[in-house]
């Protein structure tokens, strides 16, 4: 018989990583519980219009991802939150936020991320100027279908600040999103689509382009979309008289301060370990790295793997990814959980 | 021949080598955040000084590192110290300590005040 | 008369100091600008003199405020200087009526013992005795802490004791030896004769049942001697001067003598009260929650009394100004520093020559260096709002975007005709220069914006910013009244200028630094955040507030440092679980909401949202319901 058969493992989250595994583990025989807090699966899939680095449209991935997790041995719950994990003896009791105690023989946590609250920038003026938005809510925009100022305008200037939340000690992020780069080169060729004679400003400290193909369409943006990128971070941002605002940067190639007028801003949200995640690495002893996310076991060889037994990472909740690298990661882990299932039976 | 073809123009070159960092170093020594600027240019874009004068926090500093510090010194008594560039600078770059103490380095060590 | 070689090293000890005393006393006297002498002069002759008794007596003596800190340091403290002072008292008396003689000379009062073994057998004599053992107890007691507190600082609730130097622990060993010395030469004194009362008599008689108790006695009374005299040559050194100068530094205080900003003979008195009672390093969050040690008040005022080079202790401070409260001697700590900044690079001053040593350079500090050219020639030439009221938002209010806002909508609502200095960023007020430390440069800045004042015809200035307030307040020739945006917003409920609703949300107030301890505004925020909402106390109220630990006061400190002390802050002041943590600087909510987990929210902007939501029914005037707020919404 199968080591992995029969096991019972509960997945926590319903975004990429958690869907990819429970798909995976089930399919190697274990019997999946599937978590998910919200009242549907998907996670942040679900909010994205068009991914990088192939402008391919999200739902189909979606799909893909929710049929991976449709399969006889997984049960979804949704609107369930995980508590604190507990070890007992080889078990791990995963505790709900609805008082259930669910015994499992392995956890694979898929907690995500949380986009970086841009508020916490107060000079970027999100929630201060109307037409200053986030990366997240561009995509809900692009779905929708129009692009608009908040006085139903339609935008004309439109500039990109990076890393906001990201390498930015000044909010204790220290580290780099690694996605904002290439969402922001993709969202800027989108509104070119859409507002065919917008002027777009990318504002960026480096171009992180190091994925697949992100190079390539960094210089598809500036040959056929005309993107300009500007090297210096915003310091600040204000508005006018007729509510354009006004960005302070400086562009550090030219050794100039620089001022520009613009009608939108969209600030490139990072990413920051969810606060379930938090929330669980404190109530379960889970270790966790300078950058708040889990730390695993081994940055070489172990990624998947906690400090504690028979608890498992995959994704985001370990550091920035993109969705490629995220799926890739959910299905390691099923690697790491039936070694483990073989370990303790022999 | 003298004066034929190609040759470097000298004043074109950092030359690193033989340029003086010893203020670079005083400073870094003294505060060790100096070394750890990304050259984003939050400083020069906030500062009040620079909107009105060619002074650039992010310029003096990367060209006390490479010794050149005669453009630098020239600028250097600019800075209001309001403290605006501490606030934005996403590596916690303590500028208004490293600006104090380019001006003591060059009193000092180049026995001349800024 | 009665003597005895052994006298001769206190006697010494006594002349030198008593002669040093009036010396000095001249020395600073005639250092005294000429006002300060004539308000010396009138002080010594009016109230000031009475005053300055009280405040002897209760600070010097029972040492009251440092009771109010810490029970134990205290007792310490009260039971070293008040018992002292209450043997020489006692003592002198008592030689004065049961000596042989009256008009003694002062070694025969402290001596009294060895010139009069047999005094105290019977009757009064033997209750007079008992007082003096008492006496001689009490301060034995408070020895004994001491020694304790010097090697178990928390014994005494001290966190931190002070470092010391050699000097400083010889004249410690002389001080601590003088007690004992007197206790073991009385009890033996007392063993060979019988007399003594309950503490030298009893430990005489049982050290004399073993022991020969007169040839022991004697050199017991050498080294009483010996350690009186020595510490009277070595206090001029050590920290124990702030005995006699606390005296002199009350009187020059009571008759309304101020540090400034220039060094003098006040700034030195001060240097030299410093008890290194070590209270300031325990009021200090550099030290509790940064751990820097060694960068505290009484470690400046150590380093300037020994001619040191203080720089990089006077700039490492946050200036909060905590300590200037916390301090039991009233020293102003803050304005000594600020004149230990101004320095300028000269190296410390001489070190070698015990002449110099005992009467140093008559300033501690450089006097402020003079340079030529203007720093700041390429200020442009501003176009001048005409306005009633002129609005600064300050550099660091352009970084929070927010409170700018909040105030324009303030601004608008109230009906007055304002304007902006600095509407797209504007020329530094000159505080982080003086902060600093440069003076003559900040004084450039600050013409430039006197000019723009005074061109605009303005009557009413408002800035957000405390560091910008204090600044305009204090160092700026303006004929316009200067208010903070918390007076203002407070003015403009009382004239009923705007129309607030009540906000049902819980908000305590941070009282940032240079608005509060600095410059004395404490209770307009405070009224203005009641009018508006659940007020809650915090614990660090008023004159106790914390710094946020983003204070330009300090230029040495890392942003580590910084969010360390601003994560202890906002821990203490969350305790009462607000949903706003309110404060009214545009830099302590910068550096609180990088670590806070509660909204942190400048008192503008919480008014701007009082201001947006539907106004009360008509006819309830603003005042009225003001009074009413003021005092119901108190948690």
């Amino acid at each position: 018989m199968h080591k992995a058969d029969k096991k019972r493992v509960v997945v926590i989250g319903g975004g990429a990583a958690g869907l990819e595994a429970a798909g995976q583990l089930a399919r190697a025989g274990c019997i999946v519980t599937l978590l998910e807090k919200e009242s549907e699966t998907g996670g942040h899939v679900k909010n994205w219009y068009h991914l990088f680095p192939d402008i391919r449209n999200s739902d189909e991935v979606l799909k893909y991802l929710v049929r991976q997790a449709d399969h006889g041995n997984i049960t979804v719950r949704t609107g369930v939150t995980a508590g604190s994990l507990e070890k007992n003896g080889k078990s791990v009791i995963v505790k709900t936020s609805r008082g259930e105690r669910i015994i499992s023989d392995a956890v694979v946590l898929a907690t995500g991320f949380d986009l970086f609250d841009s508020r916490r920038k107060e000079e970027y003026g999100y929630d201060i100027y109307h037409n200053v938005i986030s990366s997240a809510d561009l995509e809900v925009m692009f779905r929708e279908g129009s692009v608009k100022r908040h006085d139903g305008e339609i935008p004309q200037r439109i500039g990109f600040v990076h890393c906001v939340g990201s390498r930015d000690s000044k909010v204790n992020n220290l580290y780099c999103s690694k996605l904002c780069c290439v969402t922001a080169v993709k969202q800027a060729m989108e509104i070119k689509k859409h507002i065919e004679n917008a002027r777009v400003y990318c504002f960026y400290m480096d171009m992180r382009m190091g994925g697949a193909l992100y190079e390539e369409l960094y210089k598809e943006s500036q040959e056929s979309y005309g993107i300009v990128y500007i090297r210096g971070k915003v310091s600040e941002v204000s508005d006018n008289i007729d509510s354009r605002l006004i960005v302070k940067v400086e562009d550090t190639l030219a050794g100039r301060p620089l001022r520009m007028e613009l009608d939108m801003l969209v600030l490139m949200a990072g990413m920051e370990m969810s606060e379930s995640g938090m929330r669980l690495a404190e109530s379960s002893d889970l270790q966790t790295a300078e950058n708040r996310f889990f730390a695993p076991a081994d940055h070489h060889f172990g990624s998947n793997r906690s400090n504690m037994d028979g608890v498992f990472y995959a994704g985001t909740c370990t550091a920035p990814m993109n969705i490629t690298d995220t799926i890739s990661h959910a299905r390691a882990v099923v690697a790491d959980v039936t070694d483990y299932f073989r370990n303790i039976n022999a | 021949m003298e004066g034929f073809g190609f040759s470097v123009l000298k004043e074109r070159h950092i030359n690193y080598d033989a340029n003086d960092k010893s203020i670079a170093e005083y400073i870094a020594e003294r505060e060790p955040s100096f070394r750890t600027c990304i050259e984003c240019g939050c400083c020069s874009a906030t500062c009040t000084t620079g909107a009105f004068t060619n002074f650039s926090l992010r310029e003096l500093q990367i060209l006390l590192k490479r010794g050149e510090n005669e453009i630098a010194r020239e600028q250097i008594s600019k800075c209001m110290l309001c403290g605006k560039c501490i606030l934005v600078c996403p590596r916690g770059v303590n500028t208004r300590n490293v600006i104090l103490l380019a001006r003591e380095a060059f009193r000092k060590l180049m026995k001349n005040e800024v | 008369m009665k003597f005895d070689p052994f006298v001769i090293p206190f006697n010494i000890g006594l002349f030198f100091i008593l002669i040093y005393a009036v010396v000095r006393s001249i020395i600073w006297f005639r250092a005294l600008s000429r006002p300060d002498k004539l308000r010396l002069q009138r002080g010594f002759f009016g109230r000031p003199f009475g005053q300055s008794l009280k405040e002897i007596f209760l600070e010097s003596l029972i040492h009251r405020k440092i009771f109010k800190t810490n029970f134990l340091l205290g007792y310490m403290h009260m039971s070293l200087a008040f018992g002292w002072f209450l043997l020489i008292l006692f003592g002198t008396i008592e030689a004065d009526i049961f000596g042989d003689s009256h008009l003694n000379p002062p070694y025969k009062a402290i001596f009294f013992k060895y010139f009069n073994p047999v005094h105290g057998m019977t009757g009064i004599e033997a209750a007079y005795s008992f007082l003096m053992d008492l006496i001689l107890a009490f301060i034995l007691s408070g020895l004994l802490l001491a020694v304790i507190k010097r090697f178990y600082s928390r014994v005494v609730g001290m966190r931190k004791t002070t470092k010391l130097k050699t000097l400083d622990r010889i004249a410690l060993t002389s001080l601590w030896m003088i007690f004992p010395s007197r206790l073991l030469a009385e009890s033996f004194t007392s063993g060979a004769y019988g007399s003594g009362s309950f503490l030298t008599g009893s430990l005489g008689s049982s050290l004399a049942s073993f022991l020969p108790a007169i040839e022991m006695a004697y050199p017991f009374w050498w080294l009483y001697s010996i350690s009186l005299g020595t510490f009277f040559i070595l206090l001029p050194l050590t920290r124990y001067m702030h005995i006699p100068t606390e005296l002199f530094l009350i009187f020059a205080r009571n008759s309304g003598i101020r540090t400034g900003d220039q060094p003098g003979a006040f700034m030195e008195m001060q240097i030299y009260s410093c008890s290194s009672c070590g209270i300031c390093i325990d009021a200090c969050q550099l030290n509790f929650s940064a751990g820097i040690t060694n960068i505290q008040s009484a470690y400046l005022m150590k380093g300037l009394r020994n001619a040191e080079d203080v720089r990089d202790i006077a700039s490492n401070c946050l200036m909060c100004g905590r300590c200037d409260i916390k301090c039991p001697v009233g020293i102003e700590l803050t304005p000594v520093r600020m004149i230990a900044r101004r320095s300028g690079d000269s190296e410390a001053g001489s070190k070698n020559g015990i002449w110099k040593k005992y009467f140093p350079e008559r300033h501690p500090v450089a006097p402020e260096k003079q340079s030529h050219e203007p720093a700041y020639g390429w200020l442009p030439e501003a176009k001048v709002p005409k306005a009633d009221v002129l609005y600064y938002a300050g550099c660091m209010t352009h970084l929070t975007p927010a409170v700018k806002n909040a105030m324009v909508k303030i601004l608008d609502a109230s009906g007055v005709n304002y304007d902006f200095i600095d509407r797209d960023g504007g020329v530094c007020c000159g505080r982080p220069l003086m902060l600093a430390g440069q003076d003559r440069e900040a004084r450039e800045l600050i013409n430039y914006n006197s000019q723009l004042i005074w061109k605009s015809g303005a009557t009413t200035l408002v800035t957000s910013c405390p560091i910008c307030y204090k600044v305009f307040r204090e160092s700026y020739y303006l004929n316009v009244e200067v208010l903070h945006h918390t007076q203002f917003i407070r003015r403009l409920i009382l004239k009923g200028s705007i129309r607030l609703s009540f906000l049902r949300k819980k908000v305590s107030y941070h009282t940032p630094s240079e608005l509060g301890r600095r410059s004395g505004i404490y209770d307009d925020p405070k009224l203005v955040l009641m009018h508006v909402a659940r007020f809650q106390k915090t614990g660090f109220d008023d004159e106790n507030s914390l710094c946020c630990g983003g204070s330009l006061g300090n230029t040495r400190i890392s942003h580590d440092q910084k969010n360390k002390i601003a994560l202890d802050a906002v821990h203490e002041l969350t305790k009462a679980d607000p949903d706003i943590l309110a404060t009214a600087c545009p830099l302590c909510k910068k550096t609180f909401a990088g670590v806070s987990d509660t909204p942190v929210a400048d008192i503008a902007e919480i008014v701007a949202e009082a201001l947006s939501l539907p106004v009360p029914p008509a006819g309830r005037k603003g005042k009225k319901i003001l009074k009413h707020r003021e005092t119901a919404n108190i948690d």
